[in-house]
């Protein structure tokens, strides 16, 4: 049986080792943010107002080379498309909740918690406090992110990249998407988003990322409509319903 | 810049993200969900994953790197493994981990 409390503990579990993961860039970002001239209370407030790593990275670039204000937020925007993809993949799942948890989850719907999140949405066994897990994800990640970019930004804190924990980010997504690798529309998704990913790594502004979800995402949905057909001609035949 | 507009930047780079974060929750929430919309959101989570997992383990540097020699790739594919016959995201890690290591011991060799 679960409960909110064993839902939230097992977010917080479950996000620990892709947020340790992400410690390096929290150092990196804190660092490289001081070094582009920008007051340290800036620097802090800005992964809690913005709590974005690649925008925040970017951001405090463009800052340092002088760039405009509107230009630093359009970027912002673009380099976020992505997110309006797992906003729309969650909505479903917390339709029925409150106002107040919308805006909160809403605040914490980054790539990392993301992931670890709609897997357990996807998860077989309904549990209706599945939106704990989500905010255990959140909170784990929100903290160590927070305290990793203050201790580069106060400490000048830095990790040996030879330790490669950067590394975790990309295990703990093999962890997730293998076992949801349920049939030929989602192995084909995965595979062609992936090799798009690869082919448009060097497009600017993180684009590349974004046309190959939408590719993956099409690919599936052309496989899958592919198959349904298939599989539609044998129930017409033996004159069943149509499940859908 | 000086300091109040760096600050306003920073306001407004923040709600533009939340506004992408929270935008389609609230808007598909009043004009509900299209049944192609929701079939095509099922393919989020294993697109956007490989499409952030395949440029870690076959780039190096941002050039093709497809060779015994990439670490990350053979590491990658060891955990793949791993991931594959447990279901288990942590011990996934561990492998991958400990592959990546052990490998890069190798190298230095």
């Amino acid at each position: 049986m679960s409960t909110p409390r064993s839902e939230f503990l097992s977010g917080l579990q479950a996000e620990l080792a892709i947020a340790l993961g992400g410690i390096p860039f929290g150092l990196i970002y804190g660092v490289l943010a001081i070094d582009a001239g920008l007051p340290p209370a800036l620097a802090l407030a800005m992964s809690s107002i913005v709590f974005a790593g690649s925008a925040q990275f970017i951001g405090t670039q463009l800052i340092a080379g002088g760039a405009l204000g509107v230009v630093i937020v359009a970027t912002t925007f673009v380099v976020n498309l992505r997110h309006l993809l797992y906003s729309a993949s969650v909505a479903p799942h917390i339709q029925r909740l409150s106002a107040r948890w919308k805006w909160l989850l809403a605040y914490l719907l980054t790539d990392e918690a993301y992931a670890v999140t709609i897997t357990r949405y996807d998860r077989p066994g309904e549990s209706e406090h599945r939106h704990w897990f989500f905010f255990g994800a959140g909170v784990m990640l929100w903290t160590t992110w927070q305290a990793s970019t203050a201790a580069g930004i106060f400490l000048g804190a830095k990790v040996d990249p030879s330790w490669s924990l950067d590394f975790t980010l990309a295990l703990t997504f093999i962890g997730l998407v293998i076992p949801a690798l349920k049939d030929r529309p989602s192995v084909a998704s995965a595979a062609s988003a992936g090799l798009v990913a690869v082919a448009a790594f060097n497009l600017p502004y993180k684009l590349g990322l974004m046309l190959a979800a939408l590719t993956g995402i099409a690919v599936g949905l052309w496989h899958e409509t592919r198959q349904s057909g298939a599989l539609r001609l044998r129930p017409s035949r033996l004159g069943e319903h149509d499940p859908d | 810049m000086s300091e109040p507009i760096l600050w306003l930047t920073v306001v407004a780079m923040g709600a533009v993200t939340y506004a992408i974060r929270l935008g389609p929750i609230l808007l598909l929430e009043r004009l509900g969900m299209p049944s192609l919309l929701r079939r095509a959101l099922t393919y989020v989570p294993p697109a956007v994953l490989s499409a952030i997992i395949f440029p870690e383990l076959f780039l190096s540097n941002g050039a093709l790197a497809v060779s015994p020699g990439n670490t990350r790739l053979v590491a990658g594919i060891v955990a793949a493994i791993v991931a594959w016959r447990t279901r288990n995201v942590l011990l996934t890690i561990a492998a991958g981990m400990a592959a990546l290591w052990l490998l890069q011991i190798v190298i230095a060799f």
